[in-house]
């Protein structure tokens, strides 16, 4: 995965491309506005990831020249305005995930590598993982060829889970995109939902597939 | 004294004499350079102050009422006058007309001999008319008119002109209201009214209109002198006021006169002002106290756990417990400082963000369900009970997040073994309830409850209470679910359950949107 960090704070945005290399990525950075936009424009990348506030050009106004040039690629933003409504702007202005400071790298690269593969297109009608099968039309679920009685929330979760199979899944992006809310709860109810699904799903297989990353969040994955 | 004083009370001495424009040395020239100065400052303060007081309103409206009230005036008498002039004349036209009848009566009956003897007697009386009756060539017969002005006698009819009488010594003319007639036998008869005594009556009501307006306008101008320095005055004191506040005083409350005035009521509003000013300040003041105390000390806690880590770890898998501990201490201290921020946004009225109209029966289903296997794990059993229809307008997220709050306590302290406890089934009811016009989102759990002397205090930031202190939390949750319920013009109310606790949401109840959205 190529990505372009947009980041005035160079001691973070060293350590950001570091770490990004470090799981096999090539990153780029760009200290300002201008040049971010600039690279964004001439470069591939798979992914952006935009610091809000930035000298010389903000990010939201880098994403809109960026997708009134037509250029789509996906773009994270990263911003210490974390409320509801700042993100609202942000989507607003098209970007396509947001992330508020300070926030985990588990938790950026998560976002990352689901925007770079969600930009390659994965639409299927059927998922597939080993002998899970979820069919978004029927909305049926089988393990084994043996059906597996899912609520409508839990469907709704294994079937974002089976979207990224292979990918980390953190409790946030769940929260965010299952149940559409994006405050902290508190407690970590989405851990309980999780191993509920998994007792529906696992229970009784040799070979689980639905596994915790520890200090990232969830993946659903062969692992033959 | 100490000697340092010493030197700043001369100082200050000093400082008093140049403010007060003496002399500082007693040379004359100098003596009456600064006399001078003074004075021509004295005079520029006095100007000012005059412009300052021609400059307010209260002036402004006292002049133009004031030349509205002169003009007034003005055409009240000179209507007045002119009515006065025509009822004059008319009384003038009706004597003349009798005399006119009486004298042509008189010579009808007696002829001209009559008629001679009759205006020979007539002009003897005291204020009589004007007498004239010549013959038809213009030769004076009878009558006390001694000269008139030429062409007068040819025509018949009214006539206003100058004359003079036969017996007058002086030589100025008089002006007269006369009728003449012509008589059979060519005889002309002339019968008037001298005018003096009708300009005399014009000009007292001309003169004493002129003065009543000079009145007016003096009268007038010293009072609205007086209304605007007794306007400004308080409007002065007002200002005054607000300096020292703006100064930072922010205990000083505007003088209220209590006559219930335009001035009185802007006072009162200005003081319900600060006194809102000065509460948001508390707040203010309140939030950075609790950040001092409640955000140092985990940064503490958080710092000496690195030093000692630092100082203490030997091994790979003490370094990496350490740091471990460290990035849950740093996420906590995150959460907590949104909370905060949140709090703050959400009371300062800038956390609207996208309000829309919802059923508040889908936030309701949607956090119980969110909390449905959380609470199953602890043992509680989570109902909902709602009918669809409890429209509501404001920001679905912070609904939610303040219901999510709610819950999360009533997971947190109504678990099971508090239950049981008292004798209940282990539930949680999370209901939507109309309560005419409002709405309340309500969690009622079996828990120990919260006494009803300790509500009040529950609401405030970081404020935990002794029996909930071993739970993990930040004691922030009641306050947001308050914040927000006060941003969304409702509140959250806390309840005995009996036993238990019962919070909610008390929300404003809108109309339901058209019909096509909410079927």
């Amino acid at each position: 995965m190529r990505l372009l960090i947009i980041e005035d704070d160079r001691d973070a945005a060293d350590y950001l491309a570091k770490a990004f290399r470090e799981v096999g990525h090539v990153a780029d950075l760009a200290a300002d506005g201008e040049e971010g936009l600039a690279h964004a424009l001439d470069g591939q990348y798979d992914v952006l990831i935009v610091d809000r506030m930035l000298p010389k050009l903000d990010g939201l106004s880098i994403i809109g020249t960026l997708r009134s040039k037509g250029v789509e690629t996906p773009a994270l933003i990263l911003s210490a305005l974390g409320q509801v409504d700042d993100r609202v702007k942000g989507l607003r202005a098209g970007g396509d995930d947001y992330l508020s400071k300070p926030y985990s790298f588990s938790e950026l690269l998560a976002r990352t590598e689901v925007l770079a593969r969600r930009h390659g297109g994965r639409e299927e009608m059927v998922y597939r993982v080993g002998d899970l099968e979820l069919d978004r039309l029927s909305h049926r679920v089988t393990r084994a060829d043996e059906e597996v009685v899912l609520q409508p929330r839990e469907f709704r979760l294994l079937e974002y889970l089976m979207k990224h199979a292979g990918q980390v899944v953190t409790r946030t992006m769940l929260l965010e995109n299952v149940w559409d809310y994006h405050f902290d709860p508190q407690t970590n109810v989405i851990d309980v939902h999780i191993s509920r699904l998994r007792s529906k799903i696992d229970k009784g297989f040799a070979q689980p597939l639905l596994h915790t990353v520890r200090g990232a969040g969830y993946m659903i994955r062969d692992s033959k | 004294m100490t000697a340092n004083d010493l030197v700043l009370a001369r100082n200050s001495e000093v400082v008093e004499k140049q403010r007060s424009g003496q002399p500082l040395e007693s040379s004359d020239a100098e003596h009456k350079r600064v006399a001078q100065s003074w004075l021509a400052r004295k005079a520029a303060e006095r100007t000012a102050a005059l412009g300052k007081l021609l400059r307010t309103t209260a002036f402004k409206l006292t002049l133009v009422y004031l030349t509205v009230f002169a003009l007034f005036a003005a055409f009240l008498l000179g209507y007045f006058a002119w009515n006065t002039r025509r009822l004059i004349n008319e009384q003038i036209i009706e004597t003349v007309d009798t005399e006119v009848q009486g004298l042509t009566d008189q010579y009808r009956q007696g002829g001209i001999r009559r008629l001679v003897f009759a205006i020979e007697a007539r002009s003897r009386r005291p204020g009589s008319s004007l007498y004239l009756l010549t013959t038809a060539a213009g030769e004076g017969v009878a009558g006390n008119v001694g000269s008139l002005a030429t062409g007068i006698l040819d025509n018949p009819g009214w006539f206003e002109t100058v004359y003079r009488r036969v017996d007058e010594q002086d030589a100025s003319d008089h002006h007269a209201l006369v009728r003449v007639d012509q008589l059979p036998g060519g005889f002309h008869l002339l019968v008037g009214r001298d005018l003096e005594e009708r300009e005399r009556l014009f000009d007292v009501v001309l003169s004493a209109g002129r003065w009543s307006v000079a009145i007016v306008v003096v009268l007038g101008l010293a009072g609205g002198f007086f209304v605007a320095r007794r306007v400004l005055r308080r409007i002065d004191a007002m200002t005054e006021t607000t300096r020292t506040i703006m100064q930072g005083d922010l205990h000083e409350r505007l003088p209220v006169g209590g006559t219930g005035d335009e001035l009185d009521r802007l006072a009162v509003n200005l003081n319900a002002m600060l006194e809102r000013i000065e509460a948001l300040m508390r707040g203010l003041k309140e939030v950075s106290d609790n950040i001092a105390h409640d955000l140092k000390t985990p940064l503490t806690r958080l710092r000496n756990r690195c030093e000692e880590a630092l100082r203490a770890a030997q091994s790979e898998t003490q370094y990496r417990r350490a740091l471990e501990s460290t990035i849950e201490e740093s996420d906590a201290l995150i959460r907590t400082f949104n909370a905060l921020l949140m709090i703050a946004r959400a009371e300062s009225g800038q956390a609207h963000g996208d309000m829309t109209t919802f059923d508040a029966v889908e936030i309701v289903r949607g956090i119980g369900d969110l909390y449905e296997p959380l609470a199953d794990e602890k043992g509680l059993s989570l109902k909902v009970e709602a009918q669809s229809g409890a429209w509501m307008r404001g920001n679905r997220e912070l609904i939610s997040q303040a219901l999510a709050n709610l819950v999360d306590n009533a997971i947190k302290y109504g678990a099971s073994g508090a239950a049981e406890a008292n004798g209940h089934p282990a539930e949680i009811l999370l209901k939507a309830t109309d309560r005419g016009d409002r709405i309340l989102l309500s969690v009622a759990d079996r828990g120990p409850g919260i006494a009803e002397s300790d509500r009040g205090r529950v609401l405030e930031r970081f404020v935990r209470l002794e029996q909930s202190r071993s739970e993990p939390g930040s004691g922030l949750g009641l306050s947001l679910a308050s914040a927000i319920a006060r941003l969304h013009g409702g509140e959250l109310i806390l309840e005995d359950n009996h036993p238990g606790l019962v919070s909610g949401l008390s929300l404003p109840r809108v109309a339901a949107p058209l019909p096509s959205a909410s079927a």
